[in-house]
């Protein structure tokens, strides 16, 4: 066998950037910054030392947790939870609707469709947390507050989702239904709502499960539910009682998942 | 066909079982949404909510005009949010890409033990929100930017984890199968075999990680883990409205804009 | 030297796809595996690397029966064997160059391959190889950015690569129109020829086996019905080995196909003229 002038080194070409001075260049970029970005935090070696102890009593919480000695105030957060999932998803999906129908190009006239869209925009802007601060000012503490930032949230989720939907249906069905001289309540009915209600069943059922976790967060800015009961049980350093509420939220949004995937799965 | 048969005269959408069961569960839905409304407003004080339009209008009224000159000194508690995305992110990664790889059918060693155990750190991770995970990290190793690290960490690890354990599991099964023939060592098969196939998957969750965790980071100086949330949480316990608004619309922008730069950086990989 | 003696399969949900196989392919030997889908022959070439591990019998490469190996003598062994893929099974987000030296995996350190660092010697050798296909020129592009037949082309490449002493090939042609199928094959003989190598080769094609081949072997239902050469393959043996509808099937598609050659050939020669 004859080794000709074959070369015998190789090198992988480079694959997203060919300039080399480029590659340097953001090489030593990532550097500077990672050590400008780990030299920024500031550790208090003596504090989690100190909390390492903390640590292991959590996790022997977590391992062995307690949930008899705060049932009352778990079940109660719970019971906020699940009602405030369900109702917030069903008034912010019922919302979503005329909302997600004025945000689709093809269905809804410029100006509403302009209002629709910067509703989402804000909606999905804003954090889940923010808004609940704001309308824990206004409405006070407690569940209703987290209903409305629920409701408020899903509307952000689904119109968005719904309404880009709605825009990519397929257009032969629409001109078809339209060329029998169909109005525009029968155009949606006949040629829009058989192509996205699969999904949109599928989406509701899919933030119902969001909705729970987050139920689960906008308790601590006094928004009610089960972060709520959480935040009370870290704040006392109950740590086996936030074990408890911690494997309960993780049981529900996985029998959520679940449920949720089987019913979409069954209803199409 | 010889002559036309009876037809019915009346056409119905669907039979009649089938209407019934769609009310019926219509009227389920109905039912169960006014009990969990009833038990949700048990305790509700209507006053409050009555009042709500007053209250509004007065938050409004003294959130305008923004205090511009309170800017400045949010510049290093964005900083601070910044590294706090990016570094857990960092962090994310690194512990996501092992549980990936025991959690995916087709990589993990042992389908009875280890499996399962991915598969709840992952479930886990994602059932936990980075916020109550910065509450919980906070009371352990106490305030400050390395609570919110981890929490924005571990809070990646079920996301980033779930992605790629099903990038793993669609991986095309014959390129492996031909690394495997080659007498290739299972380090070699994963290298050869399956990085080079997961790769751009991996590149885009992790880009769109990072930009869901700059708009999750900014919000855990709530419960004290650092950055630009610290800040909301002193103007909002002074009633400082004005500052408030300055500093949601620089989140605003912050997440506007680390959104722009998640999609070309998607878009530039894949 | 490969030889098989009684090799059997039965998958886990108990279909027997290797009944008592027995076959001995000296060097430099061609041979054609053929029967129809189902007959056993992907698992055939698959148990003597074991990508499917076999239920029974024996497979001797020289003197080492490959079925009683633990895993590391495994993977030692698979280096003396190049297999060749229907889909071509290239790593297509890699370059060309890399899918070639992929075929030395087994020869070099973990460090190696993950740095791309791999010795002078094999780099050499897999550009000459590349060279020998063809695709020297495409060594640094990305394998999904080749044709059908240049992806089988590095596919052959890679194989060779690892110096084999059998090479195991499946369907090489299955996904290939007509002309690149006859010119994959014919690269294939002339390879295995200039290298003195065996090689078992799964086609469906029978005509294309009937060309190609030195020998072909026919399954059917997991055993050996037919072992001769091309020749000694008659309609009756065809018979045996497909069963009478399917077989008369493919003949007259391949009378079609022959015919639209030759008419071809015809009118290039004219236009040449």
């Amino acid at each position: 066998m004859t080794t000709g002038p074959y070369p015998t080194t190789w090198r992988r070409p480079p694959q997203i950037l060919k300039d080399l001075r480029w590659r340097i260049a953001i090489q030593i970029g990532i550097v500077i910054y990672l050590v400008l970005a780990i030299g920024s935090v500031e550790v208090n070696w003596a504090r989690v030392y100190a909390g390492l102890e903390r640590g292991q009593r959590f996790v022997m919480g977590f391992l062995q947790p307690d949930f008899t000695s705060r049932w009352r105030d778990i079940s109660q957060g719970l019971i906020e939870s699940l009602t405030m999932t369900l109702t917030s998803t069903v008034v912010g999906v019922a919302i979503s609707i005329p909302i997600g129908i004025g945000a689709a190009r093809n269905l809804a006239p410029r100006w509403i469709y302009y209002i629709c869209r910067s509703i989402i925009a804000v909606s999905r802007a804003l954090q889940e947390v923010i808004i609940a601060i704001f309308f824990v000012a206004m409405f006070g503490f407690g569940p209703f507050a987290g209903f409305l930032t629920l409701s408020f949230a899903t509307i952000g989720f689904i119109a968005k989702l719904l309404a880009d939907d709605i825009e990519e249906i397929d257009e032969a069905q629409a001109e078809a239904v339209r060329a029998t001289g169909a109005s525009w309540g029968q155009l949606v009915n006949y040629a829009v709502q058989p192509q996205v209600m699969p999904r949109l069943i599928g989406l509701s059922l899919y933030r119902l499960d969001i909705n729970f976790r987050e139920s689960a967060v906008i308790g601590i800015v006094g928004a009610g539910g089960i972060g709520a009961t959480l935040n009370t049980a870290i704040d006392r350093y109950e740590y086996d009682s936030a074990g408890a509420i911690l494997l309960i939220i993780i049981a529900v949004v996985m029998v959520a998942e679940y449920s949720s995937s089987y019913l979409r799965k069954f209803l199409q | 066909m010889t002559e036309i048969t009876h037809y019915s005269q009346v056409w119905s959408y669907r039979t009649s079982r089938g209407r019934l069961a769609l009310w019926g569960g219509w009227l389920a839905l109905v039912a169960l949404f006014v009990w969990c409304w009833q038990i949700m407003t048990r305790d509700t004080i209507w006053f409050f909510v009555a009042d709500a339009p007053t209250q509004a209008a007065d938050i409004g009224s003294r959130m305008v005009p923004p205090r511009w000159s309170y800017l400045p000194e949010l510049m290093q508690p964005l900083w601070d949010t910044i590294n706090i995305a990016t570094l857990g992110t960092i962090g994310g990664v690194i512990m996501a890409v092992p549980v990936a790889f025991l959690a995916a059918r087709n990589t993990t060693p042992s389908a009875l033990i280890l499996r399962p155990i991915a598969l709840f750190i992952i479930v886990a991770s994602r059932s936990i929100n980075s916020l109550i995970w910065a509450l919980l990290l906070v009371a352990i190793i106490g305030p400050g930017l390395l609570a919110g690290i981890v929490a924005i960490a571990l809070r990646s690890i079920g996301f980033i984890g779930k992605l790629l354990y099903e990038a793993i599991e669609e991986t095309d099964a014959t390129q492996i199968e031909a690394i495997e023939a080659t007498g290739a060592s299972g380090a070699q098969v994963l290298s050869y075999g399956i990085v080079p196939q997961i790769m751009p998957a991996f590149w885009g969750i992790t880009v769109f990680r990072w930009d869901i965790n700059i708009r999750e980071s900014t919000i855990l100086g709530l419960v004290g883990a650092g950055g630009i949330g610290l800040k909301l949480q002193a103007s909002l316990n002074t009633l400082a409205w004005s500052q408030v608004t300055v500093i949601l619309l620089l989140i605003l922008a912050t997440v506007v804009l680390s959104e722009w730069v998640s999609a070309r950086m998607r878009h530039a990989i894949i | 030297m490969l030889i098989l003696e009684g090799l059997s399969k039965t998958y886990k949900t108990g279909d027997a796809a290797l009944r008592d196989v027995s076959l001995t392919v000296p060097k430099g030997q061609i041979m054609g595996l053929i029967g129809p889908s189902g007959a056993g022959k992907s698992t055939l070439i698959r148990c003597i690397n074991r990508l499917v591990e076999p239920t029974g019998g024996k497979v001797l490469l020289g003197d080492m029966d490959l079925v009683r190996l633990g895993k590391a003598d495994l993977r030692r062994q698979r280096r003396r064997i190049g297999m060749i893929f229907q889909e071509y099974a290239l790593v297509e987000r890699l370059t060309v160059m890399e899918n070639v030296l992929s075929g030395r995996l087994g020869y070099v350190p973990f460090w190696r391959s993950f740095l791309r660092k791999y010795p002078p010697a094999d780099i050499q050798r897999a550009y000459q190889l590349l060279d020998r296909v063809g695709l020297i020129e495409h060594a640094d592009k990305r394998a999904d950015a080749l044709s059908g037949g240049q992806r089988q082309r590095v596919g052959i490449a890679r194989a060779l690569a690892q110096d084999p002493e059998l090479l195991l090939v499946d369907e090489p042609t299955a996904s290939l129109d007509p002309k690149t199928s006859r010119q994959i094959m014919r690269l294939l003989t002339e390879i295995c020829a200039e290298r003195d190598l065996p090689a078992i080769v799964n086609i469906h094609d029978v005509p294309l086996a009937q060309q190609f081949m030195q020998r072909i072997v026919g399954l059917r239902a997991g055993r050996v019905v037919f072992d001769g050469t091309p020749d000694q393959l008659t309609h009756d043996a065809l018979t045996a080995i497909y069963g009478e509808e399917d077989w008369n099937e493919m003949r007259r598609g391949d009378e079609e196909q022959t015919r639209a050659e030759l008419d071809a050939r015809d009118r290039m020669a004219a236009l040449a003229r």
